[in-house]
Order: C-alpha cells, then structure tokens, then sequence
C-alpha cells in the first residue's frame, strides 16, 4: 500500500481522494460494486417472479412431484405407469437420457477413432472415404439427422407382418428392432454378482502381480488367468443357478410383435444420430492427436523393423492421447446435452417428460430447474471422470 | 573439388554408396552422393544444415528410398525401404536419431530392448536384464530403469537412445548428431564413449557431427557434404592444417565458397 511519493517523514492523514486513487482499494472497490449490481439484478428477478405467480395463483414449491403422473412413457428402464408418480416419471426421463447418452459416448468414440485412423490412412480411397463421411455429418446440423434417422427407419423397413428376420430371432420392422432375451431368472442375478466377485479377485491379483514382477521380474500370465477367473466363475453361478435356457422370443401377435426386446425407432434415430454427428468430431480429434507426435517417433519405430500397427498401438496411440483427452471431454459433454433433441422425434428423454409434467402441472420454473441441475451434474460427472482419466495419462514432468 | 582416396571405392567395402540421389518434391536433399566405409572403421559425416546429412542416414538405415543409385550393405542391396535384404539388416544397423526420437509411452528398459520385445526375441525378463545391462554400459544409473525418457536430462536421454540403437548389437551404428545440445565436457565423454563401444565389438559407425576437432580426433574418416553434394572425403590423418582451417570456414560459413543455400534467396554465398 505504500507509495513511493511518500516520504518518511510526511505525516499528513490520507484524505477520501488518496484513498480512491490507491490502486489497491479501487479495485476492491469495484469488486463490491460488481457484486451488489448482480446480487440487486436477482433479488429484482426472483422477487418479480414470486410477485407474478402469486397474483396468478400457482404456488410453488416441488410437492408436486407426489402427485400421480397419469400420462404413459412408451419406453422404461424401471417399473412405470400412469399411476406412478412425477419423480418416477422423471426417473424413467432421466435414465432414458443417460442410456442414450453413454452408449452414444461408447459408439462414437470406437467409430471416431476408426475414422480418425482412416483419414491418415496410406491408402486413397479409405483416406478418401473417412474425409467425406466427417466432412459431410460434420456439417449438417445435428437436429436435421435425427429427423433423418427418424424418417428413414420406418421408412425403410416393413411393417411387423412382413418383419424382416436377418438373424434367427432377430427382427426389423417399422416398429423397431426386436430380438430374443433369456427370461429372467434368479440365475442372472447370480451370474451379475459371480462377474463383480471375478473383476475384485482379478484386480487384487494384478496387484500382486505387478509387486512380485517389480520385486523379482517374474512374470504372470495376467490375461490368461483374469479371462480364466471371469468366464470360469460367471459359468460356476449359471450352473448353479440351474442353466436355464428359456428365452423370449419375439412373435407376431395380432396386428404388432410380442416378446423379446424391443429397441424403438425412436431411440434407434437418437442413437444413430448422435453418434454419427459426434463421431466426426471424435474423428477429429483422434487424427490431431496422431498427427501432433512427432515423425520421428514414426521414423524411430521404422528405422527398428516395427510393424506400423504395433507402433501405432505402442507407440502413437498413447502419446495422442494426451492431447486428445481434454478435447474429446468436450465432445462427450455435447453428446451428452445434445441427447436433449431427442425431444423432437419423441424419445422419451429428460426434456420430454420434464415438458409433459410442465404442461401438466403449470410448475415451469420446478421442472426447468430439475432437468437444468441435472443436466449441469452429469457434465460435472463426465468431466470429473475425464480429468481423472487425463491426470492418469498425463506425462510425468520434471 | 570432390577428392575420393583410391582406397575407399574397392568393392568390398562394408557400406558402399553410389550416386545416391533423393528429391522431395522439386528439392533434391541428397544429389549424387558416393560413399564408402571398410568394416570396423568410424566416418564422421560434417557440414552446415541443410546438407542432406540426416537424409542420407535416413536413407542408409531404410526410412526413405533411394530415387536413383544404389545403397550396398556388405554386399547386399538395400537400396529401397522395400528392398528383399530390407528385414534382415532391420537388425544389424542401431541408428541414434538427432532429437533421440526415445518413445514417451514406454518406459526406459522397454525403450531399449522395444525391438525384442516386439518381435519376440527375448522375454519381458530378459528383456529387462539386457536394457539394465546396457544402461551400465552407457553410463546410467539401473534405478533409471523404470523411468520414462520424459524423467531424463538431455544427457540421459543421449545415453538412452545410444543404448537402444546398440541393444541388438548391430553391424552398423548410424549416429545422427549425437552430441548436439550437450555441453563440451558431456560431448567429449559421449564421443569416447561410442569409440570405446565400437571398438570393442567392432562396429561399424557412421556418425554426423557439427564439431570438426571432435571429428579429426575420434573418427577414422571424414566426409564434408553441402547442397546435397558431397565435397570432401578422406582420412582424417590426410588433413592437414591448412585444409582443416578451409573445411572449418566452410562449416561456420565464413568461406566465400562454393556453397550456396537452395533457398536460391542467397546465390551470393554468404549465410543468413
């Protein structure tokens, strides 16, 4: 706080002006400004609100999510009906947008990195080919695909009793997918939990492992034994659990298909469509990510006899994914909101069920601040996870 | 002003290049060159960047293809990346690149023994044991080991890449620039190092340099290139000093010369 100017010796008091031209206290000064002009500008919003609804009579508050829901979900991940309440409805919402989601992120992120390879490809027409199928799903916007998929699926396919079987079982109609699912049975129940017990022992003992080959340099057939462990297991709890062999198979009755399970062409179009759009991107990112290793670590693994595949997967995948990572966050994160259109081709995702209550209910400003929240979670959760991931790959630097 | 000592064009030479040309796009990185070295004996290749050094290595250890002449390698034409003898000598040249190109993935052991590993040839076990050996050998520390080259100094990681490119204890050991960035000292012991290696197994070495006293003390032979061409070559005893002060002006660019940049922005010999 001491200025230069001032001598040792002046002892004149600071007046009001000295202290509005001390750098310091002006910029504090204008920190509480800002913060009370923003704390003003909500106070002024959240008080007209309250005032407005009040005059309109519509309480608020979140009570409403007891009360009955009475509107259907074509498709469920949990036991819902009409007469099940708002907070199950916006479950089944909720867990339709992360089903969506996550299987998106999967897909894309296999198909981008093939077209990421691809488009570095030696090869002229494969190289070719990934440039066009980026440059032109890159380029539309993603809502016009999903009223693509959306159109094309019931197009495309017949009606249920001209169903299409290409695999036994396995049937294509304009209804969706439809394929065989084993009736449930304790016996799966069982098997889930055999896998989980599996996965704890293999990692304990690749813990092992890697201290005893650090201790002694002795190997361990880790793969052998991990699959051996898991598929062993998993097949002891099937046995136990009496084998059952009964399966759901889908079968015309009447007009529509009974049995098995079905993947709507809803979802099938939001699927499609989201992961096709953000597979570009991923592609994208996946071929900056190679091309920013240097040749000479090409040249390097040439010049030893490496077949290129072995040092693409040893050498030139691992050091791009360090670079890759951050940006490839930011394309799971826009998948993931993205998922939100599905609303327009009438999957049931979390905007849609949240809408539906909002008609329902009139509790716009509820229902907006649920799905809102949520939303902001799962993209703090993705990029948790992301960072976490990077941290883990990120180089060692001294 | 190319001069060729009579003893080094004999066909039985170990390594024998002739006219080798290589172009990218419409510049011509190596143009005509004629090279040879007897089994056992060192060359150190020198002259200002851009000379096609590094080209000319990379074409020797099978990165580029020759556009024309011909590489021979005891005899065996290895003249394209493709080349039938290709596979083979993959083995029997170690090359130490200029920027040490060690792979950030993989730890140091698997830098060094990565070859073996991959092909198989040794065990993770054995594999470790040899790198760990090798380390010795180069000078490092067995604790460095585990590290990743991200953890080295540029000196350690010199060290590393030296120890990968002998790991298979090859015929040929191509060094580009292995002294470049170190300090006087640390170059002075990495050159007597490599002789020392050399000498024992009895390696062939081909190594690019910038410095010429390092070249006139550790290496038995001397090739100058510039533009692409090569302008000196000979035994390093054969140069006397008047000749060594011309090669020196030539080499830091204060030789009115015959040598021009292929920028063709300076025909007027005289460096930016």
């Amino acid at each position: 706080m001491s200025k230069p100017q001032h001598t040792p010796g002046d002892v004149r008091s600071k007046s009001l002006v000295d202290y509005l031209n001390d750098e310091n206290v002006r910029a504090v000064l204008y920190q509480i400004i800002a913060i009370g002009l923003i704390i003003l500008a909500g106070w002024y919003l959240v008080s007209n609100t309250l005032y407005n609804l009040e005059q309109q009579n519509i309480s608020t508050g979140y009570g409403f999510l007891d009360l009955e829901a009475s509107f259907e979900i074509s498709e469920s991940m949990i036991e819902y009906s009409a007469q099940s309440d708002y907070a199950t409805a916006l479950m089944v919402g909720l867990l339709n947008t992360v089903k969506v989601s996550v299987l998106g992120i999967v897909l894309c992120t296999i198909i981008g990195t093939i077209f990421g390879v691809a488009r570095l490809s030696s090869n002229w027409i494969v190289r070719k080919l990934a440039t066009v199928y980026v440059e032109t799903f890159r380029n539309i916007p993603v809502l016009l695909q999903l009223f693509f998929w959306y159109a094309l699926i019931p197009g495309a396919f017949p009606h249920p009793r001209d169903a299409l079987e290409p695999l036994p079982g396995v049937l294509l109609t304009s209804r969706g997918m439809y394929m065989p699912v084993p009736v449930a049975d304790n016996a799966y129940t069982l098997m889930g939990v055999a896998a989980i017990i599996a996965l704890v022992a293999i990692y304990f003992i690749r813990k092992w492992a890697v201290k005893r080959q650090d201790a002694t340099g002795q190997t361990f057939p880790m793969l052998l034994v991990g699959l051996g462990i898991f598929v062993g297991l998993v097949f002891l709890a099937y046995l136990a659990g009496g084998a059952p062999t009964e399966m759901s198979m889908p079968e015309l009755k009447g007009f529509n298909i009974r049995g098995g399970y079905n993947i709507s062409p809803e979802f099938m179009a939001v699927l499609i469509g989201l992961t096709v759009y953000t597979s570009t991107y991923v592609a994208e990112v996946v071929r900056s990510g190679i091309q920013a290793v240097p040749n000479g670590q090409w040249e390097a693994a040439d010049s030893l006899g490496i077949k290129r595949s072995v040092a693409l997967r040893k050498v030139i995948l691992p050091q791009s994914m360090r670079v890759a990572i951050p940006p490839l966050t930011n394309q799971y994160l826009n998948l993931t909101k993205n998922s939100s259109l599905a609303v327009a081709v009438g999957y049931p995702d979390l905007v849609s069920v949240s809408n539906t209550t909002m008609n329902q209910t009139g509790q716009a400003i509820e229902a907006i601040s649920i799905f809102m929240s949520i939303y902001l979670g799962l993209s703090l959760l993705t990029s948790l996870f992301m960072n976490w991931f990077n941290k883990k790959m990120a180089l060692v630097e001294r | 002003m190319t001069q060729t000592a009579s003893s080094q064009t004999d066909k039985t030479a170990f390594v024998r290049v002739n006219k080798l040309t290589k172009r990218f796009g419409r510049m011509t990185a190596v143009d005509s060159v004629d090279l040879s070295v007897a089994k056992g004996e060192t060359m150190a290749i020198i002259g200002p960047s851009a000379a096609g050094k590094s080209v000319l290595m990379k074409c020797l250890v099978g990165i580029y293809s020759a556009d024309e002449g011909s590489i021979f390698l005891d005899g065996d034409d290895v003249s394209r990346a493709d080349s039938p003898a290709r596979p083979e000598w993959a083995a029997k040249i170690g090359m130490l690149f200029q920027h040490n190109a060690l792979f950030d993935s993989l730890t140091v052991w698997e830098n060094i023994c990565f070859r073996q590993i991959e092909l198989g040839t040794l065990s993770r076990k054995a594999a470790k044991e040899r790198a760990t050996e090798l380390l010795g050998l180069v000078g490092l520390a067995e604790e460095s080991a585990d590290l990743t080259p991200n953890d080295l100094s540029g000196g350690m990681q010199k060290r590393v890449g030296i120890a990968r490119a002998i790991s298979s204890d090859p015929e040929l050991l191509l060094l580009d620039n292995p002294t470049a960035g170190l300090d006087p000292v640390l170059s002075n012991h990495i050159e007597l190092m490599i002789s020392k290696i050399a000498q024992q197994r009895g390696t062939t070495v081909i190594s690019i340099t910038n410095d010429m006293q390092i070249a006139r003390t550790r290496y038995q032979n001397l090739t100058m290139m510039h533009d692409g061409k090569v302008y000196w070559s000979g035994k390093t005893s054969d140069i006397d000093d008047a000749h060594n002060e011309h090669l020196t002006q030539m080499l830091d660019g204060s030789s009115q010369g015959p040598i021009t940049m292929r920028t063709g922005k300076r025909e007027d010999g005289v460096y930016a």
